[in-house]
């Protein structure tokens, strides 16, 4: 298994829309370093023969209709917690720098 | 004397117009208030919960039954969507929302009558075992200030220790309503998965997570999970109820109780209180079998590689457009998005959005998502076998009782907390955490009781008799 370089936790920084402090680089780095290693002990567990577990629920295929239902709650209401609003729409800075 | 009657029987009073829920919620309020040095609580929701109060009574005098919780007050963890107040999950990133709809449960609980006065303290996100993670304070143990509650539904376990109200919700991912009822001493109840719908709650790992009660009596959890129970067609993966769970009969006597052993990383003052439970149990009538949970061993690794990679999922939503914080001198989207989760976020989520990350990112998924998932079948497969041979499993619910506030540090230390009580949300089982005694330094001690999936009905049946022959 990995042992995380300051590099990797960048990258992965980058991948999730972080940005990172040195120090919080760093910290990272060994913390995660240690988690890795306590994690490790499932190399040595034998799951021969198993299927991944996804969900415990036991249910297959929950389906419903495809209809408009009421629930009490519009448009208006959602985007009342939304920082920027131009008529019904969320309103984005602009994507291109 | 405790300051509050049994649910059913407030409710009743209430009902009859004995008592007036009013009276009720300003009597939660006030304790509320008096109590407010163990910081359990982020916010009231005292102007809603007053005016529902006053709607309660006049329904009771115009001859109207609101409900089987009628004016029945409660607390509820602040990452339940709720009218009132506003709904933070004790994040700085959700600081500021008003939820547009309620949660199911806070729904099912208003429509038999009872009113929710507060929001409780937890780990932000539920990232934690002691609230030391809350964006905003760290709540204090209510039978030692220099003790954490335990986490993360830490606020709501204190709150019901201290009799704020009679009772209180929370979310269980991986042991957060079981660990803090251990550690302060009240009844703790984390339902089969799917039995008690997410929709409306702020999601932590999908697959795990599981609303349930907090309370004084394992008869008020009980009367609580049949009103919130059941499927709801807003969670997919919500699950039909079985049959009524007030039916508290059929209890202790002849089941077959597998008892884990307990090696030397259990506290000696845990392990003497849980071995004398357990003979109380067995004087009652329990049949008591010493059993290995090899699980055990490996529940945690597993948990803390599914958990992280459904956080760092899950989390993906707060981008500084659709919440409240929003980093305002941004030049573009992608900074609008890197700024406001850098500066939301706080230790625990950033370390859980890293290591889920790294789980699911190519190169590694197999290694550690993939295998996570196979282990997490194991895991299911040797509870499978365990119960073939015994009804329930017992054991404590954790290692330790309450440590220090500010004690554990490391972040792995604090995730070991969870060690006993990740098992039954890999595989989805109900499981309750009852107070079983003090150590000498009047410390509570919490028993842990886990059945089947499904057989909520059943443990607590076994809860309420294991109950009585400990008190």
């Amino acid at each position: 298994m990995a042992k995380l370089t300051k590099n990797d936790v960048l990258k992965l920084a980058k991948l999730a829309k972080l940005e990172l402090t040195d120090e919080e680089v760093e910290r990272l780095v060994s913390e995660l370093g240690e988690i890795l290693g306590y994690v490790e002990q499932l190399d040595k567990v034998d799951v021969t023969g198993l299927e991944a577990t996804t969900q415990v629920s036991g249910l297959s295929s929950v389906t419903r209709p495809d209809e408009v239902k009421d629930y009490g709650y519009k448009p208006a209401d959602l985007l009342k917690q939304v920082s920027a609003v131009e008529g019904n729409q969320i309103k984005v800075k602009r994507m291109l720098a | 004397m405790s300051t509050w009657a049994g649910v059913a029987d407030i409710a009743s009073d209430v009902q009859a117009g004995k008592a007036s829920a009013t009276e009720l919620v300003k009597k939660s309020l006030t304790l509320i208030k008096e109590k407010s040095e163990f910081q359990a609580i982020i916010g009231t929701t005292e102007a809603r919960a007053l005016a529902r109060a006053s709607e309660i009574d006049s329904q009771v005098q115009s001859g109207k039954n609101p409900g089987r919780l009628a004016g029945v007050p409660f607390i509820a963890k602040d990452n339940f969507l709720t009218f009132g107040s506003e709904t933070t999950a004790a994040s700085n990133i959700l600081k500021g929302f008003e939820a547009p709809y309620q949660a199911t449960v806070i729904k099912r609980l208003e429509k038999e009558g009872a009113i929710c006065v507060a929001k409780a303290n937890l780990d932000a996100f539920a990232h934690g075992s002691s609230t030391e993670n809350s964006d905003y304070f760290t709540t204090k143990n209510p039978h030692d200030k220099t003790k954490v509650p335990g986490g993360s539904s830490g606020g709501s376990a204190a709150a019901i220790a201290l009799e704020l109200a009679p009772f209180a919700l929370g979310t269980d991912t991986g042991g957060s309503i079981r660990l803090p009822a251990s550690f302060c001493g009240i009844v703790g109840y984390k339902p089969t998965y799917g039995l008690v719908s997410r929709s409306g709650i702020v999601a932590m790992a999908s697959s795990c997570d599981a609303p349930g009660p907090l309370a004084a009596s394992v008869s008020d959890a009980a009367l609580v999970l049949d009103v919130i129970a059941g499927r709801d067609e807003l969670d997919s993966t919500s699950i039909d109820r079985q049959g009524q769970y007030t039916e508290l009969t059929g209890g202790l006597k002849g089941k077959t109780i597998g008892v884990i052993e307990m090696d030397e990383h259990i506290s000696g003052d845990v392990r003497q209180v849980i071995d004398a439970s357990i003979e109380k149990l067995a004087k009652a009538g329990a049949v008591v079998k010493p059993i290995k949970l090899p699980v055990n061993d490996y529940a945690l690794a597993t948990y803390y590689i599914i958990q992280t990679a459904e956080v760092s999922s899950n989390l993906s939503r707060y981008d500084g457009q659709r919440y409240p914080y929003s980093y305002p001198d941004a030049k573009d989207l992608d900074e609008v998005y890197k700024k406001s989760r850098s500066i939301g976020f706080g230790a625990e989520a950033k370390r859980r959005i890293i290591l889920g990350t790294f789980v699911l990112s190519s190169g590694y998924y197999e290694a550690y998502y993939q295998k996570a998932q196979l282990v997490r079948s194991k895991i299911i497969n040797d509870y499978e076998k365990v119960f073939n041979e015994v009804d329930f499993v017992a054991g404590p619910t954790a290692a330790t009782t309450a440590f220090p506030i500010g004690e554990v540090q490391d972040p792995l230390q604090m995730y070991l907390t969870d060690v006993l009580t990740v098992g039954a949300n890999l595989a989805g089982l109900p499981a309750i955490s009852l107070p079983a005694g003090k150590n000498d330094a009047g410390l509570p001690v919490g028993l842990q009781l886990l059945a089947p999936q499904r057989k909520d009905r059943e443990l607590l049946a076994l809860a309420s008799a294991a109950e009585e022959v400990l008190a």
